[in-house]
């Protein structure tokens, strides 16, 4: 009969903790540079110039049209033919975050778009400059109206980062199936896997939703729509 | 009499915009003196908006000249339009900024932080020093109590004594106003004017375009008829309303009075 659960943490524990590591950090920094690539992917899809634009576009549709571990696959084992080889981190790094900028450009550019235009004309109308413009009256409120879907991503990028195992990287999965070769233990590894995802999973969306709570004004906050809001006088 | 003619701090010569085929601006001619308060009147779709818009270069006009301050906006030398440097653009547009029909404040911003913007990233202003100055202009304009508020928690007429003071919060020698009461309920419409009507006492030089036509005459030292983009009439509010020279004004006047 198969032993259910552990009277004792297992030895391999600390093993797979490892890989859940470098899950967490193969994903932070897949973030941080799917963010900025996200975020100039957009602005280059709003240049008036289509010679811009149009590499861009093609950029996003490529890789919006073709499956993550394909591109993975790709970065690893077929760029290294055109004489570009990167270490498994980073390959699955540049995977991941180029594939969550063309997704990330497209919710930045609805979100500019959807900015009231009648806010960068009274910037301009004072005299502001078009770096500060974005600095402080489009970007703040892009970031603002698109925390709650770049959370989305980013927890679906801790655990899209399993498919990086494909091109061994010692991270959770990869690790869970060492582990399961050399004890065959299947069923007790994956539900520790299992949990171990979920509590990142879950760990991140809480902090998430904190940072949403913490930039958006009180009036605003979800209920407070229900709390009598401060009066205007008739003007 | 000193005889001295006030020099004009706004100056348009043959002014044209057009988008596409459309010629929405078609030769205006437009000057407006230092510390004068100018009404532009005319009928919707006439270009009014437009034309302000293409006094601060927010619109790149299609042909024409403009000089502000005596310093050269945008000139036309027959082979095309040559707008200045943005520099120039930026310093002529803080020294002239605008209020709006529909307040375009920033949404993200309380009225404290809409009002200190432009004199903290234009100006250079330190924030305490901001701070004194936008709390100061929210007490001319009667909204020192809302100053934490967001623009979403304010009713219209609020909004717009905000973007006054935003406007205000320039040290501006021009402000441009775009039918700054026309988005507002009736009851609202005269605390604002009101406002403007202490402006108008300021040395501020003033281009209203506004609807408000008693508030025209009572406000304004010129009033410019603007219709199919141009400048069809100017005058003395008197000459303007009472003896209208062309008959598009006559109607224009007759169609406000019924
Ligand atoms: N950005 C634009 N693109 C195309 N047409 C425009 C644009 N802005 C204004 N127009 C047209 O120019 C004309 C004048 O508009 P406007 O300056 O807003 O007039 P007014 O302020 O006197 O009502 C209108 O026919 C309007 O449709
Ligand atoms: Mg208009």
């Amino acid at each position: 009969m198969h032993r259910f659960f552990f009277r004792e943490v297992p030895e391999y524990f600390p093993f797979l903790l490892q890989g859940a590591w470098i899950t967490l950090v193969l994903s932070l920094v897949s973030m941080a540079c799917g963010l900025a690539l996200g975020l100039a992917v957009a602005l280059g899809r709003l240049s008036p110039y289509r010679a811009v634009r149009w590499p861009l576009d093609a950029y996003v549709e490529l890789w919006r049209d073709t499956p993550l571990i394909v591109q993975l696959l790709f970065i690893y084992f077929t760029l290294p033919e055109f004489g570009l080889t990167l270490p498994a981190f980073w390959a699955g790094v540049a995977g991941l975050s180029l594939n969550l900028a063309a997704y990330l450009s497209e919710v930045f550019r609805a979100a500019i778009a959807a900015i009231d235009p009648g806010q960068r004309q009274a910037a301009l109308s004072l005299g502001m400059s078009r770096v500060a413009i974005y600095r402080r009256v489009v970007l703040p409120q892009m970031f603002r109206a698109t925390l709650p879907t770049v959370g989305g991503y980013f927890i679906a990028l801790l655990k899209d980062c399993s498919l990086v195992s494909f091109i061994s990287v010692n991270e959770l999965l990869r690790h869970a199936n060492i582990v399961i070769a050399d004890t065959f233990d299947s069923m007790n590894t994956y539900i520790m896997v299992g949990f171990i995802y979920f509590v990142m999973s879950f760990g991140s969306a809480r902090l998430i939703g904190l940072l949403e709570r913490r930039l958006t004004p009180r009036h605003q906050r979800h209920g407070a729509a229900m709390l009598p809001g401060p009066k205007g006088a008739a003007a | 009499m000193t005889g001295a003619v006030p020099e004009p701090v706004l100056v348009a010569r043959g002014l044209r915009k057009r988008y596409g085929a459309v010629e929405v601006l078609a030769g205006v001619d437009l000057a407006v003196a230092s510390g004068e308060v100018a009404c532009l009147i005319g009928p919707s779709g006439g270009g009014k908006s437009t034309l302000l818009r293409c006094l601060n270069v927010l619109e790149r006009p299609s042909g024409g000249s403009i000089s502000v301050f005596g310093e050269a906006l945008c000139r036309d030398d027959g082979t095309g339009v040559r707008v200045a440097p943005e520099r120039t653009l930026r310093r002529a547009r803080s020294r002239m900024p605008m209020v709006f029909q529909h307040f375009n404040l920033f949404s993200h911003r309380t009225v404290l932080q809409n009002v200190m913007e432009g004199p903290v990233t234009v100006l250079g202003l330190d924030r305490e020093a901001a701070i004194d100055r936008a709390r100061r202009l929210l007490r001319d304009v009667g909204m020192a109590d809302r100053e934490d508020h967001y623009p979403d928690q304010i009713s219209g007429g609020q909004k717009q004594r905000v973007a006054i003071a935003r406007a205000m919060a320039m040290a501006p020698s021009v402000i441009l106003f775009d039918e700054p009461t026309s988005a507002l309920d009736p009851q609202l419409v005269k605390g604002i004017l009101a406002i403007i009507n202490d402006l108008a006492r300021q040395e501020i030089t003033m281009l209203i375009v506004t609807h408000e036509m008693k508030f025209a005459r009572d406000v304004a030292d010129r009033v410019h008829f603007c219709d199919g983009g141009r400048i069809v009439e100017s005058g003395c509010p008197d000459d303007i309303f009472q003896r209208p020279r062309t008959a598009r004004l006559a109607d224009f006047v007759r169609s406000i009075h019924e």
